[in-house]
This record gives C-alpha cells, sequence and structure tokens, in this order.
C-alpha cells in the first residue's frame, strides 16, 4: 500500500504516467513542454525525417537559438556574424527544422529569442506541475516554477518530438532544507553553491531534489531559478520548489500564462502542489543560510568552494591536486587578491535582470579594473530591453564593461565568446570545468555581485565591502 | 528497426581513475556545432590530447592505435556536467565499447546504453582491482552481469529495459511509438 503522504515530485510525476512502470520496462511519461535549441536537436530531426516521422505535438514545443549565436553587437536588421560556417549551418538548420514541423521559434527577428531556460519562465511558457524536458542539463532551471523539469540527450529529444512520451525510471527525493536568512551580499547563487560543495558534485545523483524551508520562500522567482538552475552540478536529477504566491504574482500577466477566470483556477490547482506533511523523502540535508558567506569555486568542479574570504583546503585526493594545480591556487592561500584577466556576468545561470541589478548596484560609480575585460551578456531580449530602461547598460558601459546581444555565450564558449589559455575569468556561470570558457582557461564560479566587485579589483574581491557601504546610506 | 544485438565486449582496458570526469572533458563545447552523428572520434577528450597549437600532447589515449577498441574503466561519477549526446558519440567513434564505473552521471548513462555504449557500475573492491589491469584484457557480458577479468569476476546490474535493448537489439523508439494508443487516450483524459 503506498503512502498516502505525497513529495511534490509525486504528484507531478504521477499526474504524467502514461504507462506505468514495471520491472522490466521504465514508466512513459507524458512531456508538457519540450524547449529546443540548435545544438542537441538536429540529429534528432534527422532521425525523425529517416523513420518518416512527425512532430506529434508542435504546439506543446518551443524553440529558442541561444548556444551558438554570437552576442556581438549589431545594427537593427543587420544579419549575426557567426564564429563559424558550422555555428552558421546549424542555427539555419533549427530554422529549417521549425519552419518544416511548424514548430515556435524565438528566432533572430524575435523580440522573445534568449537564452532557453530564461524565456520558457518570461514568457510564462513554464508553469507549476508540468514536465519540462530539453536537450540541456539545465533545464532543471524551470523546477523552480514546481514544474519537473530535466535534461535529456538527444535521442530522447526525438522521442518526445516524435511521440512527447519519454521513458523513464522514477528517481529518488531528496529534500533540501534551508533555514535561516541570508544576509547582505550573499545571495541566491551563494546558497546553491555552497548546497553544491555540501552535498558534492555526485551526491544528489539519481534524486530530484526539493528545495525548502524559510530561505528558500523568502527567494524570489528569480533567485529560485538560480537555485534550481545548478541542481545537476550537485548530480540530481531536477530541482523543484513548490509555488507559492511568489510564483502566481511572477506569472499572472505571462503571455502563455492562463488569464482571468482561467488564471484563478489554475492558480487554485496549483496550491495544492506542495508536499504532504508527512511525505518522504529518500534523503534529507539541512543547511543555515545565516551562516553563508560569498561563495566561489577554487577548482574545476562546481563542488570545490569555498567563501570567498578563505583559501583552498589541503588536497585530501589527487584530483584535488591535479585542480589547484590547473587552477594555479595554493591551499592555505588566500583566495581574494587573485589577479584576473576577464569577468563574466550572463548564463541561465545569472542573466536575468536581478543579476544585472545586483552587478550594476556594486559597478555603479565604478570602473573596471584597466587590463581586465568584462563581458555583460543579458539572458534575453527582454532582460535587455529591461535593463535598457533602466540605464543598466549605461552603468556597465561607462564602467568600460561590453553590453552584448542575449546568448549563453561564455558559459560555453562555443559561440567565439571565450577566453585564452591561461586567463582566470570570473564568471556568473555554473561550471568551472577545465576548458569550459576555452582551452586552459580557469574559471572561478562566482555570484554577480562578487563578479562585479571582482572586476572593479581586478583580482577575486569580496563584494560586501562595497555592499555593505552602500547598504548603511 | 532493430539495432545491432551486443551480447558480449572483449577489449583491452583503458584506465582512467579521476572521479567526475565531466562531458566537457569528453568532447569540449566547440565541436558541438555539428548537425551530424559520427565523425567526432577525433574531437574524444580532445584537450587532454592535444594543445592549442593542435600539436599532440603526452597524454596515455595518444598511445592508443588508431581503430583499436577499448573498455574503458573509469572514475566515480563519471560523465557528469552536460546532457551532451555527443560525448558517448565521441567515445564510440574514437573506439569505446564500454565504461566500468562505480558509478555514470544519470543523463550520461541513459544517453550511452542508447547508442550501444555498454555502462557497467560495480563495486568498489572489484573496480579498484580492475583499475590495476590497464592495457589487459576483459570481457564483459551483458546478459549475465558479469566482467570477466583474469581471476577477476565483477557483477553489474543493468537496468532490465537497457538490457533488454542491448541483448536483443530493442529501439526504444519503436517501442514507445507502439503504446501510441495509451498515448492517445492520456492525451483525451486529459483533454476531457
Amino acid at each position: 500500500m503506498p503512502s498516502p503522504s505525497r513529495t511534490l515530485f509525486d504528484k507531478v510525476w504521477d499526474a504524467h504516467v502514461v504507462t506505468p512502470e514495471r520491472e522490466d520496462a521504465p514508466a512513459l511519461i507524458y512531456v508538457d513542454l519540450h524547449l529546443i535549441h540548435e545544438v542537441t536537436s538536429p540529429q534528432a530531426f534527422a532521425e525523425l525525417d529517416a523513420r518518416s516521422l512527425s512532430v506529434r505535438r508542435p504546439d506543446l514545443t518551443y524553440a529558442t537559438l541561444d548556444h551558438s549565436t554570437p552576442t556581438t553587437p549589431r545594427a537593427a536588421g543587420a544579419r549575426p556574424v557567426y564564429a563559424s560556417a558550422a555555428a552558421r549551418h546549424q542555427v539555419e538548420t533549427m530554422e529549417a527544422n521549425c519552419r518544416r514541423h511548424a514548430i515556435r521559434l524565438a528566432g533572430w527577428d524575435s523580440a522573445d529569442r534568449g537564452i532557453v531556460h530564461v524565456i520558457g519562465p518570461e514568457l510564462g511558457l513554464t508553469q507549476p506541475g508540468q514536465t519540462i524536458v530539453c536537450g540541456d542539463s539545465h533545464t532543471s532551471t524551470h523546477g523552480a516554477f514546481g514544474a519537473l523539469a530535466f535534461g535529456i540527450g538527444t535521442t530522447e529529444v526525438g522521442h518526445v518530438l516524435a511521440t512527447q512520451c519519454l521513458l523513464q525510471r522514477k528517481p529518488k527525493t531528496m529534500r533540501v532544507h534551508v533555514d535561516g536568512e541570508l544576509r547582505v551580499g550573499v545571495g541566491a547563487k551563494d546558497l546553491i553553491v555552497a548546497i553544491i560543495a555540501e552535498l558534492g558534485a555526485g551526491g544528489a545523483a539519481g534524486h530530484v531534489i526539493e528545495y525548502a524551508g524559510p530561505a528558500i520562500e523568502a527567494l524570489s522567482m528569480e533567485e529560485r531559478m538560480t537555485v534550481c538552475n545548478m541542481s545537476i552540478e550537485a548530480g540530481a536529477r531536477a530541482g523543484m520548489i513548490a509555488p507559492d504566491e511568489t510564483t502566481f504574482r511572477y506569472l499572472q500577466g505571462r503571455a502563455h500564462a492562463p488569464k482571468g477566470a482561467a488564471f484563478e483556477a489554475a492558480k487554485a490547482r496549483w496550491a495544492q502542489l506542495r508536499s504532504d506533511a508527512g511525505a518522504v523523502f529518500d534523503a534529507e540535508v539541512r543547511l543555515d543560510a545565516s551562516r553563508l558567506a560569498p561563495m566561489i569555486t577554487w577548482g574545476d568542479s562546481p563542488d570545490m568552494a569555498a567563501p570567498v574570504d578563505s583559501s583552498p583546503p589541503a588536497p585530501s585526493t589527487a584530483r584535488m591536486t591535479e585542480a589547484l594545480a590547473y587552477m594555479g591556487f595554493k591551499p592555505g592561500e588566500a583566495l581574494m587578491g587573485e589577479k584576473i584577466d576577464a569577468v563574466f556576468i550572463g548564463s541561465c545561470t545569472n542573466a536575468r535582470l536581478s543579476d544585472l541589478r545586483e552587478a550594476a548596484s556594486v559597478m555603479a560609480g565604478r570602473c573596471v579594473k584597466p587590463g581586465v575585460r568584462m563581458l555583460v551578456v543579458p539572458g534575453s531580449e527582454a532582460v535587455k530591453r529591461a535593463a535598457e530602461a533602466e540605464g543598466l547598460d549605461a552603468i556597465f558601459r561607462t564602467a568600460g564593461a561590453e553590453w552584448r546581444e542575449p546568448g549563453c555565450s561564455m558559459c560555453i564558449a562555443m559561440n567565439g565568446d571565450s577566453g585564452r589559455p591561461g586567463e582566470l575569468i570570473v564568471s556568473t556561470s555554473n561550471r568551472n570545468f577545465a576548458g569550459r570558457q576555452g582551452q586552459g582557461v580557469r574559471t572561478v564560479l562566482a555570484s554577480p555581485a562578487t563578479a562585479a566587485a571582482s572586476a572593479v579589483a581586478g583580482a577575486i574581491a569580496d563584494p560586501r565591502r562595497i555592499l555593505e557601504a552602500s547598504h548603511a546610506q | 528497426m532493430r539495432n545491432e544485438p551486443i551480447l558480449t565486449v572483449t577489449a583491452p582496458a583503458f584506465t582512467l581513475p579521476d572521479a567526475n570526469v565531466d562531458t566537457d572533458q569528453i568532447i569540449p563545447a566547440r565541436f558541438l556545432t555539428t548537425t551530424e552523428r559520427g565523425a567526432l572520434g577525433g574531437a574524444c577528450f580532445h584537450d587532454w590530447r592535444f594543445h592549442g597549437d593542435g600539436s599532440k600532447k603526452d597524454h596515455r589515449l595518444n598511445d592508443i592505435p588508431h581503430g583499436e577498441v577499448r573498455i574503458l574503466v573509469a572514475g566515480h561519477n563519471f560523465g557528469c556536467g552536460s546532457s551532451r549526446e555527443h560525448a558517448p558519440w565521441a567515445l564510440k567513434d574514437f573506439g569505446f565499447r564500454a565504461v566500468v564505473t562505480t558509478r555514470a552521471a544519470d543523463i550520461f548513462r541513459s544517453n550511452a546504453l542508447k547508442n550501444g555504449l555498454v555502462i557497467c557500475e560495480i563495486d568498489e573492491a572489484s573496480h579498484a582491482a580492475l583499475m590495476d589491469r590497464d592495457g589487459l584484457e576483459m570481457t564483459i557480458d551483458v546478459a549475465a552481469g558479469q566482467i570477466i577479468a583474469g581471476n577477476i569476476t565483477a557483477r553489474f546490474v543493468l537496468d532490465r529495459f537497457a538490457r533488454t535493448c542491448l541483448i536483443e537489439g530493442v529501439d526504444p523508439m519503436g517501442y514507445i511509438l507502439a503504446q501510441g494508443e495509451a498515448i492517445a487516450r492520456f492525451e483525451a483524459d486529459r483533454a476531457a
């Protein structure tokens, strides 16, 4: 007899089972929203063609261009200049596939284009209780709305295009309960990096995480997205947060969200999407937000992280020794003050309006240290417009930063935006893997505030000194 | 449609003990602009094998003769990070036929098994023993869930469905398409 108390995850899962799981076969799960982009979809469309299959639900599919796309500023109406012929061909393949299969595409001429995990929520496509998949591991971002959202491979992209379904074994559940209150200068990015450091890079493997507790409830939707976004860096299948008034307020009035009476009806349904009081999780982790400092990474895996005002630990494994050697950091030596070459503010982790505001609040009236390159890449056309409307672009430009067109940019560095070998880059993105931002490039993950403070100092810096001063005024 | 059944894999071991080897190491993102499958062997572990100027690094991966197959004995949480299916494609194109580890990352495991790259997750003691057998032949019996290497026998449990797909060559797309009626019923029930 199954327990009558269910987790948030159980409720969403149960509502999407087409065929139940058996020992000899996974469950068949229905997908409510399939997001696609140019990098992980072309071979899936080719597979459909080879089998003479069509897209079952183009109306539940939404495409954007973000990974291979250039972010260099261009005049209105001008065609983008790609880093390579292959990148251009990939984008044109996406455009052609969308035309052929009648799939909505936020393309070059669209005011909605942007990073797939930024625009889904922005457009109200992402809604509580949905199953959402994309050929991209940061699909977990959408879990911030109480959706079950996860990354899939290209073969599975093909399965969803053709059948709107996926074969899945039911994952385990983990609750990460966060008490307390984040202090000034400590944000959602610091919180999730601290959680990853606690769990380890594979610590949540096989699990769907539910983030809960007062510190999570206090977060805005954009902050919740930052938290859920990096669930995969702890190996989790997905991350989720129960929808509440904050969620409903965010969704009301969004282009694809229900309207009027339908919105009220949806809200009543969405309000049921929370873990029951007696729900049992396979694993439980607790953290106190009020103890956290701004976090940065010192190694080449996101779990190799420490407070910005500390130093890397003494290595206890060969892997840690290699990571420190790659980064050029020494155990026991302060991370703060390490000279940097570049700063990247962007990515599906930290390129929303609140992230740009956070960075701008540090940059205002200050300059990027001469010799340091700083790229600010808004997450979407909408973020770019909103930021420009309130003058954030002017703050960045005046400080000496580059204000770019939306895209994944230096997070994945496959569009021509990359660092040079040996460079040390403070980045608001999600992965500090060796070579992630260019061969031989060393990446330090940080919050927008820490990245901005570092740009000003020309070295790894603690944003609290600047933020506490302005907070006191 | 049926895939080529995979019953056993026999090849020399190639050991990579590092934990948390991410898919960016397996294939750097700049090689992902392809719209094709195949021909990714050259990009496999590219930045471990080559300098920025294209010259070869001194890495054991460069000692594997072109065209030879290997079984990769890898560290814990192998294939973490990005969901790129290009990672198992590159490993297969390079010549790897199976990955033996204590745990493969979830998305990577799923992608690999769909491409006939056998994933064997084994206990730590057997894994440590196999790590000492670089270059020595081993045999994976997919149906039996068993690895035999010298006097070492290690057991692994594959998901039942993934195992059926491998040993009988079942095509998962065809399997899902065959459930078209259930899918239509689910859609109709929700619309009601």
